[in-house]
């Protein structure tokens, strides 16, 4: 790839996703890219640059953003996130919202779906305890065609084996052809939304807990000061913020700081969260 | 160390489920049908059977009978692993005793979820 077309991509998507993609990820953008170039008619990487500089406003530059920040996401990632939500997160929160019975959780980048959905089949899984209380999950991504695939709730063979206990499978999910989907009634659970996290999140609402794990890796420093102090502005004073195990808010913003005994936990510098270590 | 029994009739699936299992540092007992895997677990119960299902001599189903028979057998931990993809057969081996269930083609990262949310894995 020409230098110049290396620098015009990494700039556009800078711009409009705050991906980063410095120059030893190359090969990212050639596997990436060169598929999106084949399907709308062009030779290679060379014309797609060429298109892209002579219409900005073309769906090529959407898709060519999709194929980028779009990433393989699993069932119950990382387990420990949600064996906390459940230890920890949920018990401190309900009680702390004993008088509204009402909690709002937002999947912040959600993939194709995976991490709203296991939280509501945790939820699920646990109604017998929740019974009178409203839970809110805003799943939202910057992929239209990402938002979509999350909605429909269809997985294949292998996505469904990724993190997933058989037995929920055999629970939650019924097979059509060769996918398997998710149950209705766990699907209405989950409001989709195409939100750019470059954006400012107040017309989503304030959220009592937050999942943006695993996005700021792709971010430069003021990128991820930028989405963090956004996010500070929506989660609630007791709130908690949940980031990936590979990144933190130390030397990125002051809004946050982490919640003791829980890593990967964050809380508000100027609140407390209304959760504890079990 | 613990130990997967890998049973299937395939040597080539024996092969490559051996190196992947291997890694999550078990170590691994071959057995090309039920017949020899029962003798296997008679010898010495695995902690962990990686089995097919559609197999000669005695399939993967009868071997888990048998197994789940043998003293000690109820704690081994058995994943299914099979081209049987539909819904009623897994509904079949949970009912009958089976711990976890992989539908084939499979990838290291799906033996290794499965062994993980069996807490077999460190």
């Amino acid at each position: 790839m020409k230098l110049e077309d290396f620098d015009y991509l990494s700039r556009l998507l800078k711009e409009r996703s705050g991906l980063v993609v410095t120059k030893d990820k190359v090969y990212l953008l050639e596997t990436r890219l060169t598929p999106v170039a084949r399907r709308h008619g062009l030779k290679d990487l060379d014309e797609l640059v060429q298109t892209l500089r002579a219409n900005r406003s073309d769906k090529l530059l959407i898709d060519v953003t999709e194929a980028m920040t779009t990433n393989e996401s699993l069932f119950f990632r990382d387990t420990r996130p949600f064996d906390l939500f459940k230890a920890s997160v949920l018990p401190g929160l309900m009680q702390a919202r004993a008088g509204q019975r009402k909690l709002r959780i937002w999947s912040a980048a959600c993939s194709s779906g995976q991490e709203p959905y296991s939280l509501a089949i945790l939820l699920k899984e646990n109604q017998a305890q929740l019974s009178g209380w409203r839970f809110d999950i805003v799943a939202t991504d910057l992929s239209k065609e990402i938002v979509a695939k999350a909605k429909s709730g269809l997985y294949t063979q292998f996505e469904v084996q990724r993190g997933l206990p058989i037995q929920l499978l055999v629970k939650y999910f019924k097979q059509t052809g060769d996918k398997w989907q998710i149950d209705a009634g766990l699907r209405s659970m989950v409001q989709y939304g195409e939100f750019n996290l470059l954006t400012h999140p107040r017309s989503l609402g304030q959220f009592d807990v937050i999942f943006c794990r695993n996005v700021l890796i792709y971010f430069d420093q003021p990128t991820k000061r930028q989405v963090l102090d956004g996010l500070a502005d929506v989660l609630t004073k007791d709130g908690v913020l949940y980031l990936g195990g590979a990144e933190t808010v130390l030397g990125v913003t002051e809004r946050f700081k982490p919640i003791p005994g829980l890593r990967g936990l964050y809380q508000r510098s100027d609140g407390e969260a209304a959760v504890k270590a079990a | 160390m613990k130990t997967c029994l890998v049973v299937d009739d395939s040597r080539v699936i024996r092969t490559v489920a051996r190196k992947i299992v291997e890694e999550l540092g078990f170590a691994v007992v071959e057995a090309e049908d039920g017949v020899v895997a029962l003798e296997k677990s008679r010898e010495a119960l695995p902690d962990a059977v990686l089995l097919d299902w559609n197999m000669p001599n005695m399939d993967g189903m009868e071997y888990m009978k048998a197994l789940r028979a043998l003293p000690g057998g109820e704690a081994v931990r058995i994943v299914f692993c099979t081209t049987e993809n539909d819904m009623r057969h897994i509904q079949e081996a949970l009912a009958e005793g089976a711990d976890e269930y992989i539908m084939k083609p499979f990838d290291a990262e799906i033996v290794k979820t499965k062994f993980d949310l069996l807490g077999l894995t460190e």
